[in-house]
């Protein structure tokens, strides 16, 4: 009667192991408010241990990919917001970014400033917010969120004032961005960016050294570097094992190789480890818009010999690639010569980052497995495309 | 990474594989290598364990559908600079098409890459099993799986092959050229037409 209800292979597990053991199948999500989304986790329980976990989503799948197949190269730039809503200008980035390498577009240098300020918001308010739902996941319940809210809705404000949209801001253009920087606006980032580090300070004061976050996280859900780096894991989760990939870094794409920062490192691989690396980035992303607002040029901010409307690229193909908040996010476009992609598709850093979560999770606490999944950083939009 | 120096390289390594460089035109000039099915997973192996290849990162792996009335422009776009074997290869496969899997391998150790790799199915409809790479690269898990889903390329040596996005009761495969939406996605009788039948029944006056 124990087993009856598990499904094969929850029940061989449970005869391999002690057989006075009962599994107990957990089916959390896709309705639970630590899931970030409608995403589902088949667990099975051995007591408290998790033995068993099968993400499961699809939940918000729309086809993304054939849609842009029938819609033309600038058509999906506004879908491309919808995937991570969260970083909506990094996902046009990188978008914009492959196009460009398909076309062969040269982008201005005003633009690619003004790229590489509003990318690097984006991380801001993305990583920000992250640590807020991770330690609203751990129980931590309002304030840590609603402090690292009130720093995003700053930002979100300069995304309004600049785009006319605070999530869906669709600003890239094939070779440059949509509009100019509207007037005063740079003074008011500049002050936003100068606050920033005062809200890290705070931020890290309340719960850096906070024992029981301490306790909830160091030496929970650890992967290993040579895990994490077959399982194609990227972004703050793969640098918190310690492996020093960050596309800023390694591909240099636009104009990362004029800005002096560093790259935050890990050494455990642990949840805690990942919720500090990404308030380093925070800093050395503070630092890139410090240097990137001192040195904005003037110019045009979009190629004027890019057509916009009835772009056709040549026949061909490519893969452009940028450090998103999340992990890298790749757009591969194969262009058949007429205005719309013959196949469009999005590598989401998400998904990916998915694959190791039950490697992460078995032997863990079920109060474990909703911090260890905060920490992964997901975004259901982006997962289930 | 030029894939000049590399095919030779990769020829003396795997004796008896099938490689082909398939040139891009466009400007990003991602050039990529078509690899023969059988010898997939040595290569794939190779690449990934040799000192100064070491691609221990496979990014993005996914599916395009090239069915046979798409074929002509990829051949006139993508086999321009072949030999005439190749040319010969595409005229036989013209009549059905096929899938085909791309990966996009890159060295996080070394830093360098991509080295695309492309393996194709012989046919759309029955014939189109290829190698899993997923035991050489964990990062192929899930992609695999939806390519599977949304193409239908059955990925042979797979650990754990279900449909990934879409439900597990569906038939069809979504991203194929060819696809044609059903009209009705309702097909599964809910509770809820139960009711509505009831409903009905109980206006109608006849209870």
């Amino acid at each position: 009667m124990t087993t009856a209800t598990l499904p094969p292979s929850a029940t061989l597990i449970s005869q391999s192991a002690d057989s006075d053991t009962q599994l107990l199948e957990v089916s959390m999500g896709p309705q639970h408010p630590s899931t970030h989304g409608v995403f589902r986790m088949d667990v099975a329980l051995d007591g408290e241990h998790v033995v068993k976990l099968k993400p499961i989503f699809g939940y918000l799948h729309r086809n993304h990919e054939k849609i842009a197949e029938n819609e033309t190269y600038l058509g999906s730039m506004p879908y491309t917001d919808r995937l991570d809503y969260f970083c909506s200008i990094t996902n046009n980035w990188a978008y914009a970014l492959a196009v460009e390498k398909l076309a062969g577009v040269v982008v201005p240098e005003r633009a690619e400033y003004l790229r590489v300020i509003t990318g690097e918001l984006t991380r801001l308010q993305n990583h920000a917010s992250l640590v807020g739902f991770l330690m609203q996941d751990m129980g931590a319940s309002g304030t840590p969120l609603m402090y690292a809210f009130r720093e995003r809705e700053k930002i979100l404000d300069l995304f309004e004032a600049l785009t006319g949209a605070r999530m869906m801001c669709n600003y890239m253009r094939f070779g440059g961005c949509r509009c100019d920087l509207p007037e005063g606006w740079l003074a008011q980032a500049k002050q936003v960016v100068d606050a920033f580090p005062r809200f890290l300070d705070e931020f890290e004061r309340l719960l850096s050294g906070n024992e029981i976050i301490m306790a909830r996280t160091q030496g929970v859900g650890v992967l290993s570097k040579e895990l994490a780096i077959n399982a194609g894991v990227t972004g703050p989760m793969l640098r918190a094992c310690g492996v020093n990939y960050d596309l800023r870094k390694v591909d240099k794409y636009g104009i990362y190789d004029r800005f002096n920062f560093r790259v935050p490192l890990g050494e455990h691989g642990d949840v805690y480890d990942r919720y500090m690396i990404r308030l380093l980035e925070m800093r050395e992303s503070v630092g890139i818009l410090r240097q990137a607002m001192r040195d904005l040029p003037e110019g045009p901010f979009t190629d004027p010999k890019t057509k916009v409307r009835n772009f056709r690229p040549k026949p061909g193909e490519a893969y452009g690639r940028i450090e998103a908040p999340k992990g890298e996010l790749g757009f591969y476009l194969i262009s058949d010569g007429t205005p719309n992609p013959y196949r469009y598709r999005v590598r989401p850093p998400s998904l990916i980052n998915l694959t190791v979560l039950e490697d992460m999770c078995l032997g863990q606490n079920i109060a474990d497995v909703v911090i260890i999944l905060g920490s992964v950083d997901i975004v259901m939009g982006e997962v289930d495309r | 990474m030029n894939l000049e120096q590399l095919k030779p390289e990769l020829e003396a390594a795997i004796p008896g594989c099938r490689l082909e460089i398939i040139s891009n035109p466009s400007p990003s000039g991602q050039h990529s290598l078509l690899i023969g099915p059988e010898h997939a997973l040595d290569l794939a192996t190779f690449l990934r364990d040799t000192p100064h290849l070491r691609f221990d990162y496979c990014s993005n792996v996914t599916g395009v559908d090239w069915p046979a009335s798409a074929l002509p422009g990829s051949v006139k776009s993508k086999e321009m600079e072949d030999g005439t074997e190749n040319v010969e290869q595409d005229t036989n496969a013209e009549p059905t098409g096929y899938l085909e899997a791309v990966y996009h391998l890159y060295s996080m150790q070394l830093k360098h890459g991509p080295v695309i790799l492309r393996m194709r199915t012989e046919d759309r409809a029955t014939r189109v099993h290829l190698p899993s790479l997923t035991p050489i690269w964990r990062s192929a898990d899930f992609q695999e799986r939806e390519i599977f889903d949304l193409f239908g390329i059955i990925f042979d040596g797979h650990p754990d092959l279900r449909r990934i996005l879409m439900w597990d009761e569906f038939t069809d495969h979504p991203m194929r050229r060819d696809y044609v939406e059903p009209d009705d996605y309702e097909y599964e009788p809910t509770a809820h037409d139960d009711v509505l039948r009831k409903t009905m029944h109980h206006y109608s006056g006849n209870a």
